[in-house]
């Protein structure tokens, strides 16, 4: 049992060793003096802790930061523990959160006594789309017959989700509006386990995103009807988009870093420009690609304004003013 | 053919000298993590994940998978020596583990552990090797309906049989359930069961705290207790003959064996359920199909084979649905997934096919992982057993910091080490009352796997409850569990005829 301790702090020596050594290259005046708590609004293993953690092994591979990044999971109540912690630890500069829809959703569905206006932008990194799915050996090709079909159905039609309240229950309720129809919605544990219940027939339509339905597409057991994008993505071309078919039926998932409330404006620009080279780098680029990700920076104050905006819409689509 | 031919290509790449390096690193790091009451695969794997960018990415799955191997033996050895799941996969080993090692015969116990885990790992990786992509179809076809069929499949291997009280046991299962209840509701997302109002209860209860609780800190008061304190000191010995002794020993363990690698690496193939339902699930076949169910829970040598082969098959059982469906089938395996999408390597269907040197290369480094986990294994025990003989007032101390720090160390909440606390003292009062703890355990591990699975499939049936019986493998799973409760009634009777015999024998007389 030593020997592992001794493993790891000769492992973490190391870490810190690299980084230390590692020629500084920022331009923003203030730099970080103790390691960087990255805190994370989702439990081990799922979608968004495990893109966190892949922007924190992209800092550590490029050596962007003076000091180690530790990823943290504080994934309770919907993120409502990470929000509740980032506000407790207001004007700390060496805490960033790693942000999912809940940024804004938790907030709005309990009263945490969180403000997200007070928190500091940092940067979006991304924003995952969302493509209507059903399996490869239904009848459905156009968005015409799978609204005939949900309608046949009666009410019986299984939509497959991750849970009310989540971003892709959000979506079924847009669908549902647009075309009044209605679904059986089924919740699963995650996006893939969704995606596998489409594939092993289990469950009649998902709204996942490209990256979890993308292996099933290309393996040819599960087929897209339609994205809820403005502009069609690039590994899906021959699939139109909701806007092209006459529908207004847009919804993302934005992938961003904030601050504490109150972080110094010198701390926040080093987050900015870190971030900025994260985003830049070729690694993130290409998974990017390969995920259907949008990958458009927003930072700082423009991030700001997205957030309002965000906030305002799921009020909208959550029935809260 | 054609797939011994990708084997021996995988061998070439997995017996490299780096790739035979970066293997026995992990598996020794694997059985230490492990072994640290807290730390398990999960936050071995999160720690090092980074660090593998130094080589390249074959070896980089090669030494994660290794970890991973490596823990699933380690987690065995807190399990029997100090009554404390060294991991969550582990939980069903204390069962019979601990009695064991209080009997003084902890270096057999380990024995059978490590042996078992290396039988269960070596049949599910040949079955991993033969059938790797025909059964990616058999986890596609378990929806909901199969999930809550297998779960209370696995429930029912637990009432009754043995020398436990069935009424006592299905309370306890009952105040299980009640337990896995708490937390946010899947479906609905609403609050159910925050005592006091306390925010640690929305992340719901975690088995593991309420094992190293029952076990870990209930087991310290109740040895405090029959001991009055007064220092105990185990003689426990091992020497290299004793090994080869106990191997030996476990020749009439091989049913339980065969039993627990098939059943965990099946149970390793579905996305939800993982290695620790396979170890219970395995325990409890183990018990039911006994000669000798009574001596569970009191240091059965098959309670400690059935869950340690089950949990190694189960773990390599679980790589299939994440390199074949992209679905991880454990948290490990989630940040395996991570991991190869960080190397640019695509999980799914198409990955045998357009990455076959990376996997069949990951395929026989389980071999190699194997074979070389038992070894560093069965050669520390005779080191572990020595811890034995400490004194017990240093080991009690020693214990309940470890128990403190495991149940922190996961999610980093002063609420779970209450919690244990709390667990500890009703688990020692219940223990008093001859309450059995496993059921209790188990119930708060598939609790939230079945009613998840149960309400997802009414829901996608409308509320039609026959959905269960109308699906074949459901249906099937349903009329075995059926039988299992059948079988301790139709023993009961068989053993009250036994006795009767004689008796009417003497009268005749």
């Amino acid at each position: 049992m030593l020997t592992s301790l001794r493993t790891q702090a000769a492992a973490a020596a190391c870490a810190l060793a690299v980084a230390v050594t590692a020629p500084s290259a920022q331009a923003a005046d203030w730099e970080p003096h103790k390691p960087i708590e990255m805190v994370i609004m989702a439990g081990q293993g799922g979608g968004a802790d495990r893109l966190a953690r892949f922007f924190q092994s992209l800092i550590q591979k490029h050596d962007l930061t003076n000091m180690p990044v530790l990823p943290v999971n504080k994934g309770g109540g919907s993120g409502a523990e990470a929000l509740r912690y980032m506000k407790d630890n207001a004007g700390d500069a060496h805490k960033v959160m790693a942000t999912l829809n809940s940024y804004y959703t938790t907030p709005l569905r309990q009263d945490i006594g969180v403000d997200i206006e007070t928190f500091t932008p940092i940067a979006r990194m991304a924003v995952d789309t969302f493509v209507l799915w059903v399996n490869a050996d239904s009848d459905i090709h156009t968005l015409d017959e799978f609204v005939t079909a949900v309608k046949e159905a009666d009410g019986s039609w299984k939509m497959g989700g991750t849970g009310t309240g989540q971003e892709d229950s959000l979506v079924t309720a847009m669908l549902e509006q647009e075309f009044g129809i209605k679904f059986t919605y089924v919740p699963f544990d995650g996006g893939g386990t969704v995606a596998k219940n489409l594939v092993g027939g289990h469950i009649d339509s998902t709204v996942n995103n490209p990256s979890e339905q993308l292996p099933f597409f290309r393996a040819g057991k599960s087929r897209p009807i339609a994205t809820f994008t403005e502009a069609r993505l690039e590994p899906l071309p021959d699939v139109p988009t909701m806007t092209e078919l006459g529908h207004d039926l847009t919804y993302g998932m934005q992938r961003s870093f904030v601050g504490a409330p109150g972080m110094p404006a010198d701390a926040q620009q080093y987050y900015i420009d870190l971030f900025t080279k994260v985003s830049e780098s070729e690694e993130w680029q290409e998974y990017a690609a390969s995920e259907a990700l949008d990958t458009k920076l927003l930072t700082g104050d423009a991030l700001q304004e997205y957030f309002l905006k965000e906030r305002a819409t799921h009020a909208k689509i959550l029935g809260i003013n | 053919m054609e797939m011994l031919a990708h084997l021996a290509d995988g061998f070439a790449l997995s017996l490299s000298p780096l790739n035979l390096m970066v293997i026995t690193l992990g598996v020794t790091i694997g059985l230490f993590v492990g072994a640290m009451p807290g730390l398990g695969s999960v936050n071995g794997v999160a720690i090092l994940l980074p660090l593998t960018f130094l080589v390249p990415p074959a070896s980089a799955i090669m030494f994660l998978g290794a970890l991973y191997y490596g823990a699933m033996y380690g987690g065995a050895i807190s399990s029997i020596l100090l009554g404390i799941p060294g991991a969550s996969t582990a939980v069903a080993t204390t069962f019979d583990g601990r009695p064991m090692a209080q009997q003084g015969k902890a270096g057999l116990a380990l024995i059978a552990a490590a042996v078992g885990s290396f039988v269960g790992g070596t049949i599910s990786v040949i079955l991993f090797t033969l059938f790797a992509q025909p059964l990616a179809d058999i986890a596609l076809a378990f929806g909901p309906a199969e999930e809550f069929a297998l779960v209370l499949l696995a429930f029912t291997t637990f009432v009754g049989l043995g020398g436990d009280d069935v009424a006592k046991t299905i309370v306890m299962i009952a105040f299980g359930l009640v337990l896995s209840t708490v937390g946010l509701d899947l479906i609905s997302g609403q609050p159910r069961l925050i005592f006091f109002d306390l925010p640690g209860f929305y992340s719901g209860i975690s088995f593991l705290v309420l094992a190293i609780g029952v076990y870990g800190i209930g087991e310290i008061l109740w040895t405090l207790e029959t001991t009055r304190g007064r220092a105990q000191v185990m003689t426990a010995r091992i020497g290299v003959k004793d090994l080869w002794t106990g191997i030996k020993l476990l020749r009439h363990s091989l049913r339980t064996m065969t039993v627990g690698s098939l059943l965990g690496f099946f149970v390793g193939l579905l996305p939800a359920a993982g290695a620790t339902p396979a170890s219970l699930m395995s325990y409890g076949m183990a018990k039911t199909f006994s000669k000798k169910p009574e001596t569970f829970g009191k240091g059965a040598i098959d309670g400690v084979v059935a869950p340690e082969t089950a949990n190694n098959a189960a773990s390599t059982g679980s790589l299939m649905p994440m390199l074949t469906l992209g679905i991880p089938g454990s948290p490990t395996t989630a940040l395996l997934l991570g991991g190869m999408v960080m190397w640019g390597l695509m999980p799914g269907p198409m990955l045998f096919i357009e990455e076959p040197d990376f996997v069949w290369g990951l395929i026989s480094s389980l071999y190699t992982a194997n074979a070389f986990a038992v070894i560093v294994n069965l050669a520390l025990i005779p080191l572990f057993v020595y811890a034995l003989r400490m004194p017990l007032s240093i080991l009690a101390a020693m214990v309940i910091v470890l128990c403190i720090v495991g149940g922190y160390a996961p999610d980093q909440r002063l609420h779970d080490v209450w919690l244990i606390a709390a667990f500890g003292i009703g688990g020692y009062l219940l223990r008093k009352l001859h309450y059995p703890l496993a059921p209790l355990v188990l119930a708060l591990v598939l609790g939230p796997l079945m009613e998840k699975a149960f309400r997802q499939a009414l829901i996608a049936a409308q509320g039609d409850a026959m959905t269960f019986i109308e699906r074949p493998l459901s249906a099937t799973f349903l009329v075995v569990a059926g039988l299992f409760l059948l079988l301790p009634l139709a023993q009961a009777i068989r053993h009250r005829k036994t006795p009767t015999e004689p008796a009417n024998g003497s009268a005749g007389a």
